[in-house]
């Protein structure tokens, strides 16, 4: 196979949606059934792509438009851009002190 | 010494650890487990955090606080299920004189509710429990009575 075609192959599975980790917390938890998911969410997604895909599992309604979220312990806007291999957190509004 | 902790917080050892010779200012807040929200009787709370998140946020909080005023701070928040009038949160933060001391203790608190993700289920003297909620109209969210708070996320 010319190389071409391989490096085509290379790209079609690049579009291949990716298993992200999801964490979820207190109220959030709660509505989801479950502390931790995994969405699939296409190349070049979003925290706010990640959102919706939760938003449409079976609970999820609940959860709120814009929650805020984080990717790998720190907080990020919903159009923040995720990647194989990060760990994206949903918030509830946090309640500390 | 770690910012959480499911322990009774130590005050006294927390503003020792912020004492210094040429630090002549030492303020203090506590947060304290009230008995009471909206209006409504509270008999006990519960928090929970995404630990790695808040251990990280709190850090980053008092190197910023440290790098905007000449001070020592250390901080310490409760986990898990508490009793009215534990202390739930403390702050000591020593200066070289009051006005930084008390303006960098003020900043501490500030930003740790607004940035550290930990949440607070409270549960009422009428049996209902709910997760606090500062954005809500009355600050709690109901749940069930007797739902069962989620572990999993409360000792991550």
């Amino acid at each position: 196979m010319p190389s071409e075609d391989l490096s085509i192959i290379s790209q079609m599975k690049s579009l291949d949606p990716t298993p992200i980790r999801v964490l979820l917390f207190g109220r959030y938890a709660e509505l989801l059934g479950a502390d931790h998911l995994t969405v699939p969410v296409p190349v070049s997604g979003t925290v706010e792509g990640v959102v919706d895909l939760v938003r449409q599992l079976p609970g999820g309604q609940g959860l709120p438009d814009r929650p805020l979220a984080a990717i790998d312990l720190v907080q990020v806007p919903l159009n923040a851009s995720v990647r194989a291999g990060v760990e994206v957190a949903l918030l509830p509004p946090m309640a500390g002190g | 010494m770690g910012v959480l902790t499911r322990a009774p917080i130590d005050v006294a050892g927390l503003t020792k650890s912020v004492e210094a010779s040429g630090r002549g200012a030492i303020t203090s807040f506590l947060g304290v487990v009230r008995n009471h929200h909206c209006g409504r009787e509270v008999t006990r709370l519960e928090y929970s955090a995404y630990a790695p998140m808040a251990e990280a946020e709190c850090e980053r909080i008092l190197a910023e606080t440290s790098s905007r005023w000449p001070v020592s701070v250390a901080l310490q928040h409760r986990l898990g299920p508490m009793a009215i009038g534990e202390v739930s949160v403390a702050i000591a933060v020593a200066g070289n004189h009051r006005d930084e001391a008390f303006v960098a203790c003020r900043y501490v608190i500030e930003e740790l509710k607004r940035r550290v993700p930990i949440w607070k289920r409270e549960y009422f003297a009428d049996g209902t429990e709910g997760w606090v909620d500062p954005t809500a109209c009355d600050g709690v969210v109901l749940a069930k009575v007797g739902e069962v708070t989620n572990e999993g996320s409360a000792s991550r």
